[in-house]
This record gives structure tokens, sequence and C-alpha cells, in this order.
């Protein structure tokens, strides 16, 4: 089934809130008695600190109290993989981001007064700030508990790489670069932690991992998981970003709420943002591509080395990602992978949409268009000959043939809707006609991705569904909303399941102290597996519901529809939603469910680099077309065409904002996005020299909405939040290639001449 | 001293003048629609209109505005809740994901539009470009923008 990007009206439940302003953002709450919190940063990237002078900061009006490392109830080091992350700077200034103290006063401006009056004292020590010489040298380390500054490493070993380079007819060999990238979500990290009555530490903050904020919360106050609780606040985007650095942020106010017993907010300031927070991993990569004349890819060698900068974060899981997807969606029987995470003094890396793949596939998919112009064939030519079908084996030994494996059907797709044939052969390949200096191109790119975590992490989710007695019904759902509008497809899949009108539902704020852990928000998953725990939990009800009530409708259990806002029995029996609900009371039975949708076992051998890596797959594939001054070198998109197969569409116009979101984004990875750093220190630390795309960097885009539902998905919906971004750096190098025939093997493509 | 915000009168106490107008309007008026994005002007999510021109709060002091007509996200609505047509067409299009840009976004374009009841897609991005938005790629802003404007025609 396919859709084309035309207009269909759009829902979401939180729209009304925030077109008027009345959608209250974690700081813009109040609390009696709140006080602010501001952190305080040292000049250092490297340095053993000696001492903290808090008493002139002290003594300023206004200040309540200077927190540092040494006032910490519980755990200092905290981190979802390794616990290598200082909440607060204790022995070591890592990287310029860690803060060292907390100013709390009455008011924020009188906290960031005082924050420059603290005083640290330090030795420093030789900054580490290069990959492949942090791992040469073991005798200046980030950590030095490690012994080494290797976070870790990933293998993939299939087949024998040697006699199939040797089988190969000509071999690619190409470094490739990408850069630090900063979210960019317009809303800064900001937390207000307020304690109970109860001795319940109650959490706000704008984070997209409410669980794991709750851990590093329990962490550094040193308390239970039942005496913390993390309640949703609308969020100005995430993007990945909000996963460790706002849940530290969430830690760091809690312990200053902890400590003198009243609410504290604390939010930053966006210096203090791109300071601190994580950033997307720069990638140095080797790679080596053995084809052979028949257009097959025989052999794959890579290394590639990711800068994980000061803390692991999630870097084993994201270098991970690379591995498995390290030949993008192409069958190759011969490949030898290492991808190593490596400690710096850099700003840490982390999560951000994509997870690993933007990188690999930038790679990937430029590599196989220089074979098939090597091999005087089309580069479709040469996708089609090598992309995974039904059936097919992955670089991982995983079989393709749990669901609709759509790579040729996405291409195929895009070639026609964007007349690829046609415009291929106009491209201008570096010489333009007279009088004009725009040069031509078109370019293309294909992936495919796991979907959901995969072997990273155990992967389940839950759902509540409780029905009230006037026939609405509460919904919650361990997923978080982030922006991109999680709730309101919960709410969708709810109705339909249900047979209702969407109106009965009220999506229930969701409170870590009420819906069971299912983990983060991340990695394209929110449609998945909380539509996976929705639709489960709606089959409960209807079993439960159906049972008491297959008397009074003439049939049995599993003959009862829900539909129209009814129930249907035999013989034209029909009770309305209402006098179902009814009679369930009446029975002393509650329209109540509980639904857990545990993802389907998945398997990894750290050893080989093989095992069914993700229970099912994502197909995709954009093509762009632009423009290159020949004279200034200035880059113009023209036109974007995307397809994705998403499983089923839930919420189309959302869906589609996804798209065009990812896409606008993967624009800015491409052609301008760069986190700059000098020894160390970010210089572009605001929205005036980092630059994100703007609305007229971006052209209008078409979304092609493919359809083939997933029978592991029991919405049958998969996702598309990363997908959509992961493929626009390689269709852009390859458009840019055909436009001025310069490859460009780093990213990003400041100059395009 | 007076300013009017949203169609109401203020009466302005002698040290609120020197305050910051993002800081004013969020913590003295309680109107929360007013983001703080960046704080030096770049990316518009403070951005309120004054005497139906865009400004950004965040770079604008109590005292300039005294004696102008501010506009807020919170007054563009009918008292009654009606939603300003353009908001619904932000709505419609699905313009709205995390919604920290959208105050701005429908500020910007509201007085866009009091000048430009007929304007083009390019038109459109021009006139946003200052705004930034990070979730939506703003081809569904355009959209609810070129869809409101028959209401300004």
């Amino acid at each position: 089934m396919l859709k084309t990007g035309s207009f269909t009206p759009a829902w979401r439940h939180d729209a009304v809130a925030k077109v008027t302003g009345s959608a209250k953002y974690t700081d813009d709450l109040v609390f009696p008695n709140m006080v602010h919190a501001v952190p305080v940063y040292a000049d250092y990237v490297h340095a053993k600190i000696n001492a903290i002078d808090t008493s002139e900061a002290e003594k300023l009006p206004g200040v309540i109290r200077v927190i540092t490392a040494k006032d910490v109830i519980g755990k200092i080091y905290w981190g979802q993989i390794n616990r290598d992350y200082a909440m607060l700077a204790a022995e070591k200034i890592r990287y310029h981001g860690d803060v060292c103290a907390l100013v709390v006063a009455e008011t924020r401006d009188a906290a960031v007064l005082a924050a420059q009056k603290v005083k640290i004292d330090v030795i420093e020590l030789p900054p580490i700030l290069a990959v492949e010489k942090a791992l040469e040298d073991p005798t200046n380390l980030v950590h030095e508990a490690n012994k080494t500054n290797l976070v870790n490493h990933h293998k993939i070993r299939r087949g024998d790489v040697t006699r199939g380079f040797a089988n190969a007819d000509f071999i690619l060999e190409h470094k490739f670069t990408t850069q630090f990238i900063e979210h960019g979500y317009l809303e800064p990290e900001t937390a207000v932690c307020v304690p109970r009555y109860d001795g319940v530490m109650e959490v706000y903050g704008s984070m997209q991992h409410p669980f794991s904020t709750r851990r590093f919360v329990a962490a550094i106050l040193g308390a239970k998981l039942s005496d913390v609780e993390v309640l949703a606040v609308p969020m100005g985007g995430g993007f990945g970003g909000k996963d460790d650095t706002a849940a530290i942020v969430c830690a760091r106010t809690a312990l200053a709420a902890r400590l003198i017993n009243r609410p504290v907010k604390m939010t930053y300031d966006r210096e203090w943002s791109i300071r601190e927070s994580y950033k997307r991993h720069p990638y140095i990569v080797y790679y080596k591509m053995g084809v052979t004349k028949e257009a097959k890819i025989n052999a794959v060698q890579c290394k590639i080395y990711a800068d994980a900068g000061a803390y692991t974060s999630v870097t084993p899981w994201v270098t991970w990602r690379s591995t498995v997807q390290c030949c993008g969606p192409y069958e190759v029987a011969n490949v030898y992978c290492d991808t190593y995470g490596v400690y710096t003094n850099n700003v840490f890396t982390g999560a951000m949409r994509g997870f690993g793949s933007p990188q690999i596939n930038f790679m990937v998919e430029q590599l196989v268009e220089m074979a098939a112009e090597k091999l005087g064939i089309s580069a479709i030519e040469f996708r089609k000959r090598n992309l995974v079908k039904q059936g097919s084996i992955t670089i991982t030994e995983q079989k393709l043939d749990q669901h609709v494996v759509s790579s040729r059907e996405v291409l195929e797709k895009v070639i026609t809707a964007i007349d690829y044939e046609t415009k291929i052969k106009n491209c201008s390949h570096g010489k333009c006609a007279d009088g004009n200096d725009e040069l031509y191109g078109i370019g293309i790119a294909n992936s495919y991705r796991g979907m959901s975590l995969g072997a990273e992490g155990i992967d389940f989710c839950a759902a509540i569904i409780n029905g009230q007695f006037d026939g609405s019904i509460l919904l919650e759902v361990g997923m978080h909303e982030n922006g991109q509008g999680a709730e309101s497809a919960m709410i969708l899949i709810l109705a339909e399941q249900l047979g209702v009108k969407k109106e009965r539902i009220r999506y229930r704020r969701s409170s870590t102290s009420q819906i069971a852990d299912s983990g983060t928000t991340v990695a394209s998953r929110a449609t998945l597996m909380g539509g996976g725990a929705v639709t489960i939990a709606a089959s409960n009800l209807k079993q439960h519901m159906a049972e008491l009530l297959a008397a009074e409708l003439g049939c049995k259990p599993e003959a009862v529809k829900f539909q129209n806002d009814n129930l249907y029995g035999n013989d034209g029996k029909v009770l309305t939603w209402e006098q179902a609900v009814h009679k369930l009371f009446l029975k002393q039975a509650y329209p109540y469910a509980f639904g857990v949708f545990q993802a389907p076992r998945v398997s990894w051998d750290e050893e080989t680099g093989s095992g069914n890596a993700y229970f099912t797959w994502v197909y995709a594939c954009q093509a762009v077309e632009l423009t290159v001054n020949r004279k200034t070198g200035k880059v113009k998109i023209l036109n974007v065409v995307a397809a994705h197969d998403v499983g089923k569409a839930i919420n189309p116009a959302m869906l589609l904002g996804q798209f065009y979101g990812g896409i606008t984004q993967g624009i800015g990875y491409a052609l301008f996005e760069e986190v700059v750093m000098r020894d160390g220190k970010i210089i572009t630390n605001n929205f005036n020299t980092y630059k994100i795309p703007r609305a007229t960097d971006v052209p209008d885009i078409t979304g092609i909405i493919v359809e083939n539902h997933d029978p592991l998905s029991p919405s049958k919906a998969k996702g598309i939040g990363e997908p959509a971004l992961e493929l626009m750096a390689p269709a852009i190098a390859n458009a840019i290639y055909n436009a001025t025939g310069a490859r460009h093997f780093s990213l990003p493509i400041k100059k395009a001449i | 001293m007076k300013i009017r915000v949203n169609n109401q009168d203020i009466e302005l106490e002698s040290e609120q003048a020197a305050k910051s107008l993002m800081q004013f309007l969020r913590e003295d008026l309680g109107l929360t629609g007013v983001k703080n994005g960046c704080n030096i002007g770049a990316c518009g999510v403070c951005t309120i209109l004054v005497d139906n021109t865009p400004v950004r709060a965040c770079k604008k002091l109590v005292q300039d505005v005294v004696g102008h007509e501010l506009l807020t996200i919170e007054g563009m609505a009918q008292a009654d809740g009606v939603l300003h047509p353009l908001q619904q067409a932000f709505i419609d299009a699905g313009a709205i994901q995390c919604g920290f840009c959208t105050p701005g976004m429908v500020l910007v374009a509201h007085a866009f539009l009091l000048k430009n009841s007929k304007p083009t897609r390019e038109q459109i991005r021009k006139a946003i470009m200052g705004n930034l938005c990070r979730c939506t790629g703003y081809q569904q802003i355009v959209d609810a923008i070129e869809m409101a404007s028959k209401f300004y025609q």
C-alpha cells in the first residue's frame, strides 16, 4: 500500500495545549518555597582536583549552600553501562563540561553570580584528544583504574576475508571521518525536584528516560527506587540527547533538594547545555571493500574508531549498532570488522537519533556507488545485485524471513517518484553550460536498520488500561512523550484495538511509580514497543470483558466483536460500551487490563560477531536533488524524496513529520553542523555559532509511506524516528559527486568543490 | 509606566523597568508560552509581537516596550478558548511536535500574514527563517501558514 505526502489532517492530544502556550514545560513549573541551583565548571579538560573552596561563594547574598562531591549522600559515580561518570567531579576533571559544584540560592541570578566565586585548585594533566593516540599511549589515562583508554571492542568475523579479497576483481580502500554533532533540542536541560511530605523525591525534568533518571536520582541520594517518583512533563525535544545528561541534571537537583529540604529548580543556559551534554560520536573509519566483476561485494574489512569522550555513556551500544550494520543493507560473505570506543578528554558522546548508523551509511553508500562506477554499471543495478532480500542471511548470520524484506520496494518507489533514471543523465559531473555556475546532481542512498534495542539490552514494555464507570478510559504506557507524538499514537492504537472513539481515551500522565519500567524512549522503539504493549493490554481487556458478557450477548466469548463503540454478539444482540462497562461493575469486575510486550528473543556472540541482532528490521531509501555553485561551493538542496517501510502507519501526518524532521537533521549533518573544539573546549556553544538548518535550508520533501505489516509487532507498526535521519548524508554526498565529480570522505561537507 | 499585554493594561513597578522582557513576561506575568532557548536572540522561541512586529523578548528590557502593545501566544485565542484560525491550522497541518518553538512560530507567522496574506511557500520560509525548529523540518509549519493565509485575506 502506498500513500504519498498529500495533506492528511493531523491529530495529537496535546496540540491545543502546545499551540496556546498553556503546556507547562519543566522550567515553567513553580513550587512554593522553591529555590534555584546552577552548575559550576572549571576551565580545564584534564586535571587533578586538589581542593574546591566554596567559602567566598557562600558568603554572597541569597546563597543557601554550595554543594560538592563530598556532600553526595549516595553514589558519586553512576552510568547506564559503566559507572564511570562522576555526577559531581570528585578527584579529577575529565572534560570541559565536568560539574565541580552546585550553587543553590534564593534566585537564579544570585546563584549564577556566586558560581563565579567558587575556586577550584587543580594540577593540570596533558589532555588526551585524539582517539588513535589515546589507544597507543597507556601512560596517560582518562580513567586510571581502567589501565587503558579503550571503552569497548566489537568484532565481526565472518567467512574468510583474505580469500574474499583475493577473489575480488578490485578493492576500494578509503578513510572516512565524521564530526561531533549537537542534538540541538530547543529546550535546554532542566529539572525541578520536590521533597514530598512522605519522603518521596518528586522529579520533574526534560528527559526521555524517566526510569533511568530514577536510577540516577536514587543512586545520588542513596534512596530506593520506590522513594523517587519521576513524573512526565512536556519536553522540548530530545533526539537521543536527553538520556544521560538529563538524568544527571535531575540527580544533582534532587541532591540539592534533599540537602536543603526545599524544592529546587535547575535550568541550564544554552552555553552550559552545549558544554556539558553528550554529542553524536565522531568516527574515524578505515574501510576496505572487495568487489567482483559480477558486481558482488565479496569482502569487507573495516576498522572503526569512535570517540567516546570522557565517559562511557552508551558508547558500547552505539558502536555495536555500527558493527552490526557495518556493510549497509547488503549481503557480504566475508567480513572482518573491529570497532573501538575510546576515552578521550573531549566532550562525551552517547545516544543521538541514528545511533551509530549515520556514520556508517555515509561511507557504505558512497562506496557502492564508487564500485558501480568502476564496473561501468549503474549504481542502482549494483545495489540490486547486493541488497538483502527475502530470506537473506545478514553479515551477523541472521536470516531475514520473519517480516517482509522491502529493500528493493523502497528503492524502486523512490526511483520512480523522483524520476532518477532520467535525472541521473542530466547531472553536471563538474561541467555546466557557459554562463551557468550551478552544477546539478541527484543522489540516492539505501539503508536497513535493526529495530528497537536488539541485543543491546532487555527489551519489554508495559501498558495499563483503566476503564472508568462512565465509559471513559485511562491509558498509561511505559514510553515517554518526547514531542514526537508517542502518546497520541498509543491512544490511536488503543481506540482501534478496542473499537472505540479516541475521544474516550485520556492518556494518564506517566509516573515511574505507576507504570512498570519499560526502558528508554530511544531506538525508534516507542510505537513498536509501546504500541505492542497497548495492543496486548487491549487484547487482555477484550478477553476479560467478553468472558463476562458473552452470555448476555448470546455468543461464545471469542465471538464478541468490539466495534463502533459497541460490543456485538449473536442475533443482533448489542451492548454499547457504556452498558458493557456498567454490567462489568455490577459483576464486581473492572474494565482494567495490564499488557506487556516482550520483544522476541535476540542473540549475540561477542567473539564472532554473530547472532539474531534485532527481532525485526526496517528498510528505507532517500534521494536528493541539489545544485553546487562552482565558484562558491555552496550547496542548495532542491528536492528530497524518501520512502520508508514503517510496518503500519498509525498517525500519518505525525509520521510524515518524522520524515521531514529527520531528513532536515540529516541535511545539517551532511552540510554544515559541527561542534568545533579547540584543545577540548567547545567554541560553538550557542545557536549563533552552532548552526542548525533553517526553513530556507530545506525544500519541500515528498514522503512515501510503505506499509508491510510486521507479524512480530502486535500493532503491526515498526518505527521511523531514526531511519528518517540516517540516509541524507550519503544521498547528498552522492549527489554532490554527480554534480561536481568530487568525492567527500569527511563530514560536514562545508565546501562541496 | 504602562504596557499593554494581550489586551490588558499592566501598571509597572519601577524596579521592573530594567528587567529582561523575557523574564518579566515569564516570571512576573506567568506567561510561560514565552520560551527561553538561547537567551541571545538566536533561536526565536521567545518571540512575541510588539505592535504586531516580532521581537525577541530575551533581547529587550521591559523599559524598551513601555507604552506599546504586546501580544504573546496566550493572547492569540479568544477569551472563551476558541483558537485563532492560525493556531487551528498549526494543529491540522501537523506542525506541532515538541511544541517548544510553536509559540514563537505562530506569532512570527501571524505578524507575517498580517502584512502578506497571499504568500508563496518561498516567502513563508523566508518569514520564519529566524525561528529555529529541530523537530518538524519546517514543512508542516509552512503548510499551516499557507492554509491559514486565507483567513487574513
